[in-house]
């Protein structure tokens, strides 16, 4: 066990070096020039642009970019925003928010995914597989921005204190329930169709029908055997769903004003900050790697024929 | 100078736009109580205004986005500040202007007793190193340019001489410029290489702020914290989130304010602020997003809490003139002659913008619509006999930033001449502001844009000496007709302001017999406030005006 | 089991070495003369309702998509401002959009866009993920190691930063002809979600590559290629499968959001995600112009759906 934990921490070493290198080439090679729009619709000067290219090393070749910029990051500096803010300060402001907007999300897509997968499942065709199949493609086909849009609406006309339309700045958990639900909404689709076809394949298994057959209770099957196994391959997702939730909420962070990394690091594509886009993503590749490797850990306590050697 | 001003984006430069008349204020000081409660309640409520984060540091000199300025704005109080209302640049700071006869100089003096936020005096020196530091090249400072007219500006501030390419700028030959002078503590006076009577009216712009003697000591601890001598004094700064401000209560200024705390908050979308100012979470947000403006939703949203202001912006199509495609002024006429402006601003502005016939708005005052004739009117037959005329060889395309919501009206522009002239027209859509601009600078458009041009006074002449003069700061596109240039510099010499308005008038005429840019229509800023607040009303800058409003 | 990622994302994951045969399994397996694994699919297949219902729907789609004529005669880039936003009406069932374009019209032409984007970028998705999952699960080693790193680096990358640059590129080789801007978009699409193909994949062939057939086959001395194509796939097909027609859906609302934040689809390719990003602004004062192409790519979407829900069964003879 040990040893396989090692072994999976070398392997991230690579791919963090990867994944860090190809998003650092990645926005430095977004057309444009980063400081040519910085100074509203007038043309900047040029000892301003100079002064600022010198500044984030963008005379350098690209790989002594990185290097120089990795050797910082290693030091703890994610380094300075063109408005000479700290990275690393406001990534320590935003990424809780996007953690706790991206468990909500993932909470919701769980419970409500796997409950209708679950239920769809052990029935089997008809009428609530059907409804719970229009309903949840409903939600993916529907663009977040529509679905985001809707509900804010509602909030809106509802003024419930427990549902503000928008969530303030210290983003408490309540208020991220509306946004979490939309923001899951995409992959709750998935998720209730991966357990349905895993429960349904499962509950012919063997080891369900030897547990049925010795008289145990259809309930404790079900909620123990069958669950247990049927988990796995919804637990991958999910797990991996997390680091893309955290990152990818740029809509409904816009809508609902959270303020999160997805909106960070959009704005900053787009005005190509580098030092954000690549501090931010660093710190989600690490998560999403951290995640999964937990996830395989879960595998052995959930299904005992899979062992660590 | 001044330089290129089209193209405005979500935050866009910081300009003088004036909002003129119809600006209005909304809710009454009736009914408020007694005064005292009246300063409880605003002292000890805190209001929140739309903002969008600072591009750069607070260094005013380094500030020329509405994020940071509307800051700046409240931290700073330079020489003269402009009239909320009309806004005529009034003395601020300054005591006296005493304009030289041959308009080659000026001398300011300042009014005794007005100190920053640390305490130390505002003195001449303040201003005068303030600006030597805005303008020296190796500084970068974007408002550089704004010293240009000053005597020894090209002697602290240097141009890379290949742009972008690996050579540096030489090193400037000083570090300040010999036309600023500091005759005593509170007087200074300011040489110009040639008459520039005009900066007087300048000073009020961000760039011209005095800084501390702080500032030259410590830049960080200044930057982090900022120092200034307006009406405000910094609290404290959420990077991307918020900046709080509060009262400076030595402030000497006429303007202080009534309220006591501000915040200027930054939502992530336009469209989650106005969710908050429906919602009375924000207190006032100066753009209503696309969403609130179809239909005029806003108008019920936010009924009793809104208005509607115009500004001296103009919205045009402009040609990359030096793309021989586009040279045949026939054709560019028959496309301006295509577009319905009527209808357009009808359905898809729902009337909240009105077309022009003229490189002016109507706001503008001395400035008379009609300039351009029949070419600015929508006429099907003879667009299409100018179109047939032209030869021109299809497709049309029509760029813009995909971010700033135009992509409605360029693809209703595109209908309509698509309708008239039987042309295909498309609108292409780009992401990023960074590369279109890039392209404008370096000359290599390849499609129509859309370009719009805030002025910086309320002048015609400001619409047209810019943009349409050859070699200008702003013609981006490289118009130039020897006659217009002629007849430019006649109205500016010209002694009255009706000989001077009725020269700009012809130039006008003839600008549009060349049609470099298809005029279209004014622009407008709604803007709604919440509940909680009162006595709103917005300055010429767009901004919320800190020193009238108060709390409901 | 080595390496726990085997056990990732797929259905198959418990089915474990020794595989049963259920008594009921047995009786539909009929005598006669033996039939491969895909005709016998496609004769259980033929007695589904619901394969036949997504079937019909997919067919009607698609025909929609290859000649919009049948289905208007109406332009549906024709504009006039005079009817701007119009609520449907007999004239024009639909109703008309901002530009005065008729909906109607322009959700029948708008199908083939969106129908291609979301078909070409899932299966570009599977090709891609599939053969390079299939191959590093199956032969294991330091390709499958090298491939999965390499995934690993694609999944770190958010979707929005690859599109942005992926497509801006496109855009500054001035790609301007309508399949050209498809193709950009398909392309930016399947770049980055290939990951998750393949690790859906490689975890499926992981687990067959220990079933009996596939070691007996090995056995029996048949060359890689061949347990591949004849063992390997269809057996680890059917967690992709169930992948790739959701995907499908999501693609296709993909290139909506695309095309809101101004990288996706354009004119002259009008497609369901760009009407409804064009709604969006407008979902209070004229909900028809978000109802229609939106009704459009769910019953779309939810063809699909059934449809690779009924390959699925019918591929997976354990279900049967």
């Amino acid at each position: 066990m040990g040893r396989y934990i090692l072994r999976r921490l070398l392997q991230l070493i690579p791919v963090f070096i990867g994944t860090t290198f190809l998003i650092y080439v990645l926005v430095w090679s977004v057309p444009g020039d980063p400081f040519a729009g910085l100074c509203g619709d007038r043309k900047c000067p040029d000892a301003f642009v100079a002064t600022m290219t010198e500044k984030y090393n963008l005379d350098d070749n690209i790989f002594v970019q990185y290097a120089k910029y990795m050797g910082a990051l290693l030091q703890g500096d994610f380094g300075q925003t063109f408005s000479g803010q700290s990275v690393g300060e406001l990534i320590a402001l935003r990424f809780p928010v996007s953690v706790r907007l991206a468990i909500v999300a993932v909470a919701i897509e769980a419970i409500i995914g796997i409950t209708a997968g679950v239920l769809t499942g052990l029935r089997g065709r008809g009428y609530l597989d059907n409804l719970v199949l229009v309903s949840t493609l409903f939600l993916i086909s529907l663009p977040t921005f529509v679905t985001g849009f809707l509900l804010q609406q509602v909030l809106l006309a509802g003024e419930w204190e427990f549902f503000p339309p928008t969530v303030s700045d210290q983003a408490n958990w309540h208020e991220l329930l509306v946004p979490g639900f939309v923001l899951g909404s995409i992959s709750m689709a998935y998720v209730s169709r991966l357990t349905r076809t895993s429960i349904s394949e499962n509950k012919r298994a063997d080891y369900v029908r030897t547990a049925l057959a010795k008289g145990q209770p259809k309930r404790r099957v079900v909620g123990v055997h069958l669950m247990r196994n049927s988990m796995i391959p919804v637990l991958t997702f999910l797990g991996t769903d997390l680091g893309g939730l955290m990152g990818g909420a740029i809509v409904t962070e816009g809508i609902f004003n959270i303020k999160g990394v997805g909106g960070l690091v959009y704005d900053a594509i787009l005005s190509k900050e580098g030092f954000i886009v690549t501090g931010v993503v660093v710190l989600l590749v690490i998560v999403f790697l951290l995640v999964n490797l937990a996830i395989d850990l879960l595998y052995a306590v959930l299904d005992p024929r899979i062992r660590y050697d | 100078m001044r330089r290129s001003r089209w193209l405005a984006r979500a935050a866009g430069p910081l300009t003088l736009a004036l909002v003129l008349s119809g600006c209005g204020t909304s809710g009454d000081d009736s009914g408020g109580g007694n005064n005292s409660d009246q300063q409880a309640k605003n002292d000890s409520t805190e209001i929140t205004v739309f903002g969008t984060d600072p591009e750069n540091p607070l260094v005013p000199g380094n500030t020329t986005e509405t994020g940071g300025s509307k800051v700046i704005d409240a931290l700073f109080t330079g020489l003269v500040k402009y009239d909320p209302v009309s806004g005529e640049p009034k003395n601020a700071h300054a005591e006296n202007i005493e304009t030289a006869q041959d308009g080659k100089s000026i001398t300011f003096k300042l009014k005794s007793g007005w100190k920053f936020h640390d305490g130390t005096d505002v003195k001449a020196k303040n201003y005068v190193d303030a600006w030597n530091y805005t303008a020296y090249s190796p500084n970068g400072q974007q408002g550089a340019s704004f010293f240009a007219q000053v005597k020894g500006f090209e002697e602290v501030n240097t141009a890379d001489p290949d742009g972008d390419g690996p050579q540096q700028a030489p090193e400037p030959a000083a570090k300040t410029m010999s036309g600023l002078e500091v005759v005593d503590d509170l007087t200074f006076k300011v040489t110009f290489t040639e008459a520039h009577p005009i900066f007087a009216t300048k000073v009020g712009y961000t760039t011209f702020m005095p800084l501390p003697d702080l500032f030259f000591s410590d830049k960080a601890g200044f930057e982090a914290k900022p120092i200034g001598n307006g009406p405000f004094k910094f609290i404290s700064r959420v990077p991307k989130q918020e900046i709080k401000v509060e009262r400076f209560e030595e402030y000497a200024g006429e303007d202080k304010p009534k309220i006591k705390m501000v915040k200027f908050a930054y939502p992530e979308s336009v469209d989650a602020a106005y969710a908050q100012v429906k919602g009375n979470q924000l207190d006032f947000l100066d753009t209503i997003p696309p969403s609130g403006l179809a239909g005029n939703v806003w108008k019920e949203d936010l009924k009793g809490r809104s208005g509607n202001s115009e500004i001296l912006s103009i919205q045009v199509l402009a040609f990359p003139l030096y793309d021989p495609k586009y040279g045949n002024a026939d054709f560019r006429k028959a496309i301006s002659m295509a577009i319905n402006r009527d209808e357009i601003t009808k359905v898809i502005f729902e009337g909240n913008r009105v077309p022009v016939n003229g490189y002016g708005v109507p706001k503008l005052p001395g400035w008379t619509d009609g300039a351009c004739g029949e070419f600015c009117k929508f006429d099907p037959t003879k667009a299409k006999e100018l179109f047939a005329k032209s030869g021109f060889q299809g497709p049309l395309e029509i760029t813009s930033n995909a971010d700033g919501g135009h992509k409605e009206w360029i693809e209703a522009a595109c209908g309509n001449i698509k309708n008239t002239l039987g042309l295909d027209c498309t609108f292409v859509p780009v992401q990023t502001f960074g590369e279109i601009r890039r392209k404008i600078n370096a000359h290599e458009m390849t499609q129509v844009y859309r370009a719009g041009w805030l002025a910086d006074y309320p002048l015609v002449e400001n619409f047209l000496n810019p943009l349409y003069r050859t070699g200008a700061s702003s013609n981006d596109n490289l118009y130039t007709n020897p006659a217009v240039d002629a007849k430019l510099a006649e109205a500016d010499k010209a002694t009255s302001q009706e000989e001077a308005f009725k020269l700009y008038h012809e130039a006008e005429e003839m600008i549009a017999k060349d049609m470099p840019a298809i005029p279209l229509w004014n622009t407008s800023a709604q803007w709604g406030h919440s509940t909680k607040v009162k006595n709103v009303r917005m300055t010429p800058k767009r901004e919320l005006d800190l020193s009238f409003v108060e709390i409901a | 089991m080595t390496d726990p990622t085997t056990a990732a994302t797929g259905s198959a994951v418990t089915e474990n070495v020794d595989t049963f045969v259920t008594a009921a399994e047995q009786v539909e397996t009929k005598p006669g003369k033996p039939r491969s694994l895909w005709s016998d699919a496609w004769h259980d297949l033929r007695r589904r309702p619901l394969f036949i219902l997504s079937l019909v729907l997919i067919v009607f789609f698609l025909t929609m998509a290859l000649f919009p004529g049948l289905f208007t005669s109406v332009d549906p880039n024709a504009t006039d401002l005079s009817r701007s936003r119009q609520a449907p009406s007999a004239e024009a069932w639909f109703g008309y959009d901002v530009q005065g374009r008729d909906v109607y019209a322009r959700v029948i032409y708008g199908a083939r866009w969106s129908i291609m984007v979301g078909v070409l970028a899932s299966l570009l998705t599977v090709l891609l993920g599939g053969v390079l999952g299939i191959l590093g699960g199956y032969l294991g080693g330091w390709l499958d190691g090298l491939l999965s790193r390499i995934a690993d680096v694609f999944f770190g990358l958010p979707f929005v930063l690859g599109a942005i640059v992926i497509l801006s590129a496109f855009r500054s080789a001035n790609v301007n002809s309508a399949p050209a801007i498809v193709g950009a978009v398909v392309l930016s699409i399947g770049l980055l979600s290939w990951p998750v193909a393949m690790r859906i994949m490689r975890s499926a062939a992981i687990t067959a590559k220990q079933q009996d057939y596939v070691r007996a086959a090995r056995a029996l001395g048949a060359r890689t290629s061949r347990v591949l194509r004849r063992h390997m796939l269809p057996n680890c097909l059917a967690p992709v499968l169930v992948y790739a027609t959701i995907a499908l859906g999501a693609f296709i609302g993909v290139e909506a959001t695309l095309s809101f934040l101004g990288i996706g689809l354009r004119a002259p390719a009008v497609s369901w995600g760009v009407m409804i990003a064009d709604a969006r602004n407008y979902i209070r004062v004229a909900p028809h112009l978000l109802f229609f192409p939106a009704g459009a790519l769910v019953l779309t979407v939810l063809s699909f759906v059934m449809l690779g829900d009924a390959v699925r069964d019918a591929l997976d003879p354990k279900l049967r």
